[in-house]
C-alpha cells in the first residue's frame, strides 16, 4: 500500500527552512475597524484584505460563522449586518465601519437557544452542523424579509405582499447549501418557528 | 467481546432510550456555532500560523524547479515548503496518488507547496509569488477513449464493496441468447464531487517529535497510522483529534494533503500551523467518485422471470488506483440462474477516484434500476411488480447462503400503497399539471451492511455520570446521540447522565464513519464496554451481575436497590472493550433494502425537471434513533437527486482537469430543488448484525433514488436518457412539440 | 489577494478623481464579484475606491415618467420597490431570479451591470484566457463550453455575460449615467454599454477607467405583460443556461432580449417584428448567425422553447 519510496525522516529534510523575513513590497495596509458585534462594540486592527468573515473567525474568535467556500457560493458564512443577511466572505471588514453585526453567537447560546435554533434541534434541521449557523442566520432574516414584504422568485403576484409558504422558504433559503441534505427538515423547522412567532405576536 | 452467534434478548431490547427519536445531544452546540471544527480550534495551540496550499497547474509531468525567493521575502512569511523540499512521501491507507513530495505530478492541483505566514491574507498573497517550472507530459483524460482497451480489474472499493473482476454463475451468454425478452443497454455516470461543506482542514503542532493534528477526518485510527507512515514517524507519536466534522461522504475517509502539509509546515515554521484547502482546490486536489460506463443485459421470460443478468462496468483511476465497484449490487439484488458481473479499470491521469458515499452502489444502482424499469416496460409489467417477481431470499451466487433478513418486497408494497402508485397510468407522457408533464418512478434501494471491530471505554464517576470515550466520529450521522442512547440504555440512566467524547485517537479505536457501518458497529462497541462496566459495578456492589437490573439510575437485584453512583463512591470505575465479529456475516448475507418512490414534473417547454414528491421505505434492522436515521435517509435522497439531475465534474479532456472546481460550477441541490421528503422504516430487527440488532442506513437512502428520479422522468415524458446527470439538454431534442 | 490601499470618498467627483490618479485602482461597491476575483488574483487592484459613501441609493421618478435608479441601490431594494414591481415587472423578476437573498442584499445596481463572466477558464489563473490575460489564448474554444456563448463570440473569447438584471435593463432600453474625473457626465444607452468580445475581450463595457456609474434610468413604463423566464440546471442559485425577457403588448407586438447566450444581453430589435408569428420565427431571426460549440448547441433550441414558454405566460 505504501509507496516504494523510503519514509521521509523529517529531521533530514534539507529544503525546509524558515524564511528570513524581508521588508516585503507587499506589506499589509492596516486599519482600525470598529464594529458592534452581537451588541458589543469591538475595535480591531485589521489588514485591509480581511474579510468580514475572517474578522469574526480569526480575530474575534467568533467561529460560529463558517467558511465553506470563501467565494459566496455556499452561504455558510451568512450573518446579519445592519438588519440584512449577507455573505461575510464577500465583503471586507473595513467596509463596515460602525456596522451592527449579528452572528449565530448573537442569536442564542447552548443554554438559551433562540427559538429558531430550538426548532432546528426539534426538527433535526442539520446533520454535520457546518452549514447550520448560516442556515439559521438566513432563516431568521428570511422570515423578516417576508414580513417586510420583500418579494422573491417564488412570489406569485409581485404587486401583493409575499406569503409565508414552503415555496417561498425554499426559494429564499436556496443561498444556503446543505450537502448533508437536511432541507426538508429545515423547512419544517422554519415553518414551525414562523407559526410560533406569529402566534406569539397575535 | 466476540459476536459470533445471533443476539438473544439483551438490555438494549428494553428500548427505553435506544429506538427513541431523541433530539441530538450535540444539537445545541451545532445550532449555536459553538461546536468547533478543525480550523476553528484557537484554544488548542498558541501562536498558530496560517498555511496556504498551492496546487499543480499541470495534470501530469514533473516539477523542474521552484523559486520561492519572492514568496519568502514577502511580508509576514514564515516558511515555504515545496514538493521538491521533501522526498516522495509514502502513501497512507487507501491513498493512491501521492499527496506531496518529490517532483512527479500525477494530477491537476496536486499539492506542490505550502506557504506559511503570520496571517491568512499574507500566506495567500505570498502563494502567488511562488514560481514553479514544470515539465509537462501528455496524459490520458478521456474515459470513453480508454475504455475499449481497459483491462479487467480486481480490487476493493476501500469501503468494503469488494469485487473480484468477472464473476459468473451458470451460463449467462447461453441463457441471454435464449431469453424471449432481452435488454442490452449502456449507461454512463459522471465524475462526482463529495462537496462537503467544510473543506479539508487541519491544525498541526509539534511537541518535540510528537505531532498532534486537529483535523476533519472520518477514520481516526486510519488517519493516525497513515500520517505516521507518510511522515516516517512512530505511530505512538501521533495524536489525531476530530470531534466535529463538517461533512465527509467518503472524502475524509483517508488522510489528505491538508494534514500532511500542516505537519510539514508546522515543522518548518517551528510553531503550530493551520491549513484549509481552498474551495477551488477541493475538486481536483482531493478525491471524487469516478465516472462509469456500465452495460446491463437482462434476459427474461415473458411472464417477467429473469433468467439471465449481466452487469459490466468500466471506470478510470490513477495508476494503481481502484475501480468503482458499480456491479456489486447486481450479484445480490435479484434472482436469476445465469449471471455475469465484471469490472474493468482504465488508467487515467485525472485526480484520484475513491470512495464517495455508497461507492459502487450509488452509480451501479443508477444503471441497474433504470435497466429494470426498461425491462418492466418491455415486458408490459408494472415496475414494482417486476421487482417483486424477481426477489430472492438467498444469495443468488450461493443459494445455500440466505439473507439474514430481507424485506425488499415489504418496502416496495408499502411504498406503492403510501405513494398512491395504483393511480399511476402505466403509459408514459399522460399526466399533466399545467406546464408540467408529471411522472412517477420507482426503484429498489440496496446497500450491504458491514460490521467492523469497534472499541470504547466507559467511565462511571461518583456523581453517577457515565462517560463514553471512543475515537468514533460524528460526521453528521448522529453518533454522539446514538452512543449516548446506547450507554444510557445499558447503564439504566437517563440520557442527560451520559457524556460522549469522540474523535480523539487517544480513545479506543472504533469503527469510524464509512460504508454505513458506523452506527451499528460503534454502538456495539459501546455495548461491549458497558457490559464490562456493568460487571465491574456489580462486583463493586457485591451483586451477581447476571441478576443485576440497571434501570432508573439504580442497580437492582432481588430486593436490593442501589443508586448506580454508589458503585463509584470509592473511585471511578472504568471499563474498556471492543466488539469483534465472527463469521455470521459470511454465513448469512446482511444487506439493507429500500423502496424509493419519486414524482417529478418536467416543464413541457424547457424540460426543466422538478422533484415534487419523494418517499423511501427502508428495511434496515433496528433503527437506533428514528429522528437522526431519517435525516441520514433524506440526506441520501437529496444527494441522489443531485446525481440524477445535476452533479457532474466536467472534464477538460485536453487540459486534463475538472473544470468546474467550485460550488458555483459544481452544482449540488439547493433548498428549492428538494420537496418534503417522507421516510418510513419497517419495524424489524436483525439479530445477526450485532447485539444492537441494527444495520446501516447512511448510504441506503442514496442507493437507487437517482434511478427512481430517472424512471419518473421517463414516465412523465416517454424519453429515456441513459447518461447521468439527466440535465435538460439531454431531454430537449426529444421533448414533444411545445406549441 | 495583493495588498492594497483604500479610500472612501464622499462624492462621485472625488471618487472619479481618486480613480484617475491610480491606473491600478478599482471601484468597490457590493464587492460580491470583485472580492471573489481578488481572492483568486484574477483581479489585483492595488487601490480600492469604496463608493458606498456616495449616497446614490435613491430611486426617483424622472420628469419623463420613468425611474432613475441610483447606482448603489441594492438589488433587493430595487426588486422590492413598488414602482418597479408594478411598472417594470420584468426587471423585478430578473433581479429575483439572480443570485441569492444574501448576495442581492449586498450587490448594487451598477455592480450588477459590471459583473464579469463566469467562464471557468477566466476563473482559473492557470488556464489561458484572453479576457483575464490578453493574448494568452482562449481555453474555452476547445474546452468545456456548455455554459458559454453561442452568438456574438470571437476567436478570442466565447464568454457570456452572467447578469439577469442586465437582460431586463436591455429589454427596457435603460440608460446608464456616468461621471468621470473631469466632471463630464455621459448617458450611455444600455445597448451600447456592454461590448462584444471581438479582439479585446478584456473590455466588458465601454466605460473608461475613471468613469463612475451614478445611475441607471428607465424610460416611462412600457405597459404590456412583462415576463422574465430563466432556465438553469437547478431550481435556484445558478447562472442561466438561457433566459428570456419579454414585454408583450395586447396587440401581440413586443420586445425580447436573451441572457446566457452572448457576451452581452442579446437583443435584436429587427427580430421583434416576428413576435406575433411566434417563438420559432422570432428566435431564428434573433439568433441568425449563431455559432455554437457542440457543447452548447442545445442553447439554440432551449432559447426558442424558453421564448415560447415566456410568450405563453405573457399571453395567458
Amino acid at each position: 500500500m505504501a509507496g516504494a519510496s523510503a519514509p521521509a525522516s523529517l529531521a533530514a529534510l534539507p529544503g525546509i527552512a524558515r524564511a528570513v523575513p524581508g521588508p516585503g513590497d507587499d506589506a499589509p495596509v492596516t486599519a482600525r475597524v470598529a464594529l458592534t458585534v452581537n451588541g458589543v462594540r469591538r475595535e480591531i486592527d485589521l489588514d485591509l484584505r480581511t474579510s468580514l468573515l475572517d474578522a469574526m473567525r480569526e480575530h474575534l474568535h467568533l467561529t460560529g460563522s463558517k467558511k465553506g467556500c470563501d467565494h459566496g457560493q455556499c452561504g455558510a458564512c451568512t450573518m446579519i449586518v445592519n438588519g440584512r443577511r449577507i455573505n461575510g466572505c464577500l465583503t471586507l471588514a473595513v467596509m463596515h465601519q460602525g456596522a451592527e453585526i449579528t452572528t449565530i453567537e448573537g442569536l442564542g447560546q447552548p443554554d438559551a437557544l433562540h427559538p429558531l435554533q430550538a426548532a432546528f434541534v426539534t426538527h433535526d434541521g442539520y446533520q454535520c452542523g457546518y452549514c447550520t449557523p448560516g442556515q439559521i442566520c438566513s432563516g431568521v432574516a428570511v422570515l423578516e424579509e417576508i414580513r417586510a414584504g420583500i418579494p422573491s422568485h417564488a412570489t406569485g403576484d409581485l404587486t401583493r405582499p409575499p406569503e409565508l409558504s414552503e415555496a417561498e422558504i425554499r426559494e429564499r433559503m436556496s443561498g444556503n447549501l446543505c450537502r448533508c441534505g437536511a432541507y426538508s427538515n429545515i423547512v419544517e423547522a422554519m415553518t414551525d418557528y414562523a407559526e410560533q412567532a406569529s402566534g406569539s405576536r397575535a | 467481546m466476540k459476536f459470533d452467534t445471533p443476539a438473544g434478548q439483551n438490555p438494549i431490547d428494553r428500548l427505553r432510550v435506544v429506538g427513541c427519536p431523541t433530539d441530538r445531544i450535540d444539537g445545541k452546540y451545532k445550532t449555536t456555532g459553538t461546536a468547533a471544527y478543525a480550523y476553528e480550534r484557537h484554544d488548542v495551540a498558541d501562536h498558530q500560523a496560517y498555511g496556504y496550499v498551492l496546487g499543480a497547474t499541470i495534470p501530469k509531468g514533473r516539477v523542474r524547479a521552484v523559486d520561492t525567493a519572492a514568496a519568502k521575502a514577502a511580508a509576514g512569511v514564515i516558511a515555504v515548503v515545496t514538493t521538491l523540499d521533501v522526498p516522495k512521501l509514502g502513501l497512507g491507507t487507501m491513498n493512491y496518488a501521492s499527496l506531496f513530495g518529490g517532483d512527479r505530478i500525477q494530477h491537476y492541483h496536486q499539492a506542490v507547496a505550502v506557504v506559511v505566514a503570520e496571517t491568512f491574507e499574507q500566506a495567500r498573497a505570498a502563494s502567488f509569488l511562488v514560481r514553479i517550472d514544470y515539465a509537462p507530459e501528455a496524459g490520458r483524460f478521456d474515459l470513453a477513449a480508454e475504455a475499449p482497451h481497459a483491462p479487467p480489474a480486481k480490487a476493493d472499493s476501500g469501503e468494503g464493496s469488494g469485487a473480484d473482476g468477472a464473476e459468473r454463475v451458470g451460463d449467462f451468454e447461453g441463457a441471454f441468447a435464449q431469453a424471449p425478452v432481452q435488454l442490452d443497454a449502456t449507461y454512463t455516470t459522471s465524475d462526482e464531487s463529495h462537496a462537503m461543506m467544510e473543506p479539508h482542514a487541519t491544525i498541526a503542532a509539534w511537541d518535540g517529535d510528537r505531532l498532534t493534528l486537529w483535523t476533519s477526518n472520518q477514520m481516526i485510527a486510519w488517519a493516525k497510522g497513515s500520517i505516521a507512515k507518510i511522515l516516517g514517524i512512530p505511530k505512538q507519536n501521533v495524536r489525531v483529534d476530530s470531534p466535529y466534522i463538517g461533512g465527509g461522504f467518503g472524502g475524509k475517509l483517508f488522510v489528505r494533503a491538508d494534514a500532511v502539509l500542516a505537519a510539514l509546515a508546522a515543522k518548518a515554521a517551528g510553531r503550530p500551523v493551520k491549513v484549509a484547502l481552498t474551495r477551488p482546490l477541493v475538486a481536483n486536489n482531493t478525491t471524487h467518485r469516478p465516472a462509469t460506463i456500465q452495460r446491463v443485459r437482462i434476459g427474461a421470460t415473458r411472464d417477467g422471470t429473469i433468467t439471465a443478468i449481466a452487469h459490466e462496468s468500466v471506470s478510470g483511476n490513477v495508476p494503481g488506483g481502484v475501480p468503482e465497484t458499480a456491479v456489486d449490487q447486481t450479484k445480490l439484488l435479484y434472482a436469476g440462474a445465469n449471471r455475469l458481473t465484471a469490472l474493468r479499470l482504465a488508467e487515467l491521469d485525472l485526480p484520484e477516484g475513491n470512495a464517495m458515499r455508497a461507492p459502487g452502489e450509488a452509480p451501479g444502482m443508477l444503471a441497474l434500476e433504470v435497466a429494470m424499469d426498461e425491462m418492466a416496460s418491455m415486458l408490459g409489467i408494472d415496475p414494482v411488480e417486476f421487482r417483486i417477481r424477481n426477489d430472492t431470499q438467498v444469495d443468488p451466487n450461493q443459494p445455500d447462503r440466505p439473507f439474514s433478513h430481507r424485506d425488499l418486497v415489504g418496502c416496495l408494497r408499502l411504498g406503492a400503497e403510501r405513494f398512491g402508485w395504483a393511480a399511476r397510468n402505466p403509459a408514459p407522457g399522460q399526466a399533466r399539471d399545467g406546464q408540467w408533464l408529471v411522472g412517477m418512478g420507482v426503484a429498489a434501494g440496496f446497500r450491504n451492511n458491514l460490521v467492523m471491530k469497534s472499541a470504547a471505554r466507559v467511565r462511571l464517576d461518583a456523581a453517577g455520570t457515565v462517560t463514553v470515550e471512543t475515537d468514533m466520529t460524528d460526521i453528521g450521522t448522529g453518533s454522539y446521540t446514538i452512543i449516548a442512547q446506547t450507554a444510557a440504555e445499558m447503564m439504566g440512566v437517563p440520557l442527560d447522565r451520559v457524556v460522549v467524547r469522540l474523535g480523539d485517537s487517544d480513545h479506543p479505536a472504533a469503527a469510524g464513519s464509512g460504508g454505513q457501518w458506523g452506527a451499528n458497529s460503534a454502538t456495539a462497541g459501546v455495548y461491549a464496554a458497558c457490559t464490562k462496566l456493568r460487571e465491574a459495578v456489580a462486583q463493586r456492589l457485591g451483586i451477581n451481575s447476571a441478576d443485576a437490573d440497571f434501570a432508573g439510575g439504580e442497580v437492582r437485584a432481588g430486593n436490593l436497590s442501589v443508586p448506580l453512583a454508589q458503585a463509584a463512591q470509592a473511585g471511578e470505575l472504568v471499563a474498556e472493550d471492543a466488539m469483534e465479529y465472527g463469521d455470521l456475516a459470511k454465513r448469512q448475507q446482511q444487506s439493507t433494502f429500500a423502496g424509493h418512490f419519486v414524482e417529478v414534473g418536467v416543464d413541457v417547454d424547457t424540460a426543466e425537471v422538478r422533484v415534487r414528491r419523494m418517499l423511501a421505505v427502508c428495511a434496515a434492522g433496528r433503527i437506533l434513533n428514528p429522528k437522526s436515521a431519517r435525516s441520514q435517509v433524506i440526506g441520501g435522497m437529496t444527494m441522489g437527486v443531485g446525481a440524477a439531475l445535476m452533479e457532474k465534474l466536467s472534464v477538460d479532456k485536453k487540459r486534463g482537469f475538472f473544470v468546474n472546481h467550485d460550488l458555483a460550477g459544481y452544482e449540488v441541490p439547493v433548498h428549492a430543488d428538494i420537496p418534503h421528503q417522507e421516510v418510513i422504516f419497517l419495524d424489524e430487527v436483525d439479530p445477526t448484525s450485532s447485539p444492537m440488532k441494527a444495520k446501516g442506513v447512511g448510504e441506503l437512502g442514496l442507493c437507487g433514488v437517482g434511478a427512481a428520479v430517472a424512471n419518473a422522468i421517463t414516465h412523465a415524458t416517454g424519453i429515456r436518457v441513459r447518461d447521468f446527470p439527466l440535465t435538460l439538454d439531454k431531454l430537449l431534442a426529444q421533448m414533444p412539440d411545445a406549441a | 489577494m495583493k495588498s492594497f490601499t483604500y479610500e472612501r470618498p464622499g462624492t462621485p467627483a472625488e471618487a472619479a478623481a481618486a480613480m484617475a490618479q491610480r491606473p491600478d485602482a478599482k471601484f468597490i461597491a457590493g464587492g460580491t464579484n470583485l472580492l471573489d476575483l481578488m481572492k483568486l488574483q484574477v483581479e489585483a487592484p492595488s487601490h480600492l475606491v469604496d463608493v458606498n459613501g456616495l449616497g446614490l441609493d435613491a430611486i426617483e421618478e424622472t420628469p419623463e415618467g420613468g425611474l432613475r435608479i441610483g447606482a448603489l441601490v441594492r438589488n433587493t431594494d430595487l426588486a422590492a420597490d413598488d414602482r418597479v414591481r408594478r411598472d417594470y415587472g420584468v426587471l423585478a423578476r430578473a433581479l429575483l431570479a439572480g443570485a441569492t437573498g444574501q448576495l442581492r442584499n449586498q450587490a448594487t445596481t451598477a455592480g450588477n451591470l459590471l459583473q464579469r463572466t463566469r467562464c471557468p477558464y477566466f476563473y482559473d489563473t492557470a488556464q489561458a484566457c484572453n479576457k483575464r490575460q490578453p493574448g494568452s489564448g482562449c481555453s474555452a474554444l476547445d474546452g468545456v463550453s456548455r455554459q458559454l456563448a453561442v452568438i456574438g463570440g470571437s476567436d478570442a473569447c466565447i464568454a457570456t455575460n452572467p447578469s439577469d438584471m442586465a437582460v431586463a435593463m436591455r429589454v427596457l432600453d435603460a440608460t446608464v449615467e456616468t461621471v468621470d474625473a473631469g466632471g463630464t457626465g455621459r448617458t450611455i444607452p444600455i445597448a451600447a454599454f456592454h461590448r462584444l468580445p471581438g479582439d479585446e475581450p478584456e473590455r466588458d463595457t465601454v466605460l473608461k477607467h475613471d468613469e463612475l456609474i451614478t445611475a441607471v434610468t428607465l424610460p416611462k413604463p412600457l405597459g404590456g405583460v412583462q415576463v422574465y423566464r430563466k432556465v438553469r440546471d437547478r431550481a435556484s442559485y445558478a447562472f442561466a443556461l438561457v433566459s428570456v425577457a419579454v414585454v408583450i403588448q395586447p396587440d401581440g407586438t413586443g420586445r425580447v432580449a436573451f441572457g446566457g447566450l452572448a457576451h452581452k444581453p442579446w437583443r435584436v430589435e429587427a427580430a421583434e417584428g416576428e413576435l406575433p408569428r411566434g417563438p420559432k420565427a422570432t428566435a431564428s431571426a434573433a439568433l441568425a448567425g449563431a455559432a455554437p460549440t457542440p457543447d452548447n448547441a442545445f442553447k439554440l433550441t432551449l432559447a426558442e422553447r424558453t421564448l415560447g414558454a415566456a410568450l405563453k405566460q405573457a399571453r395567458a
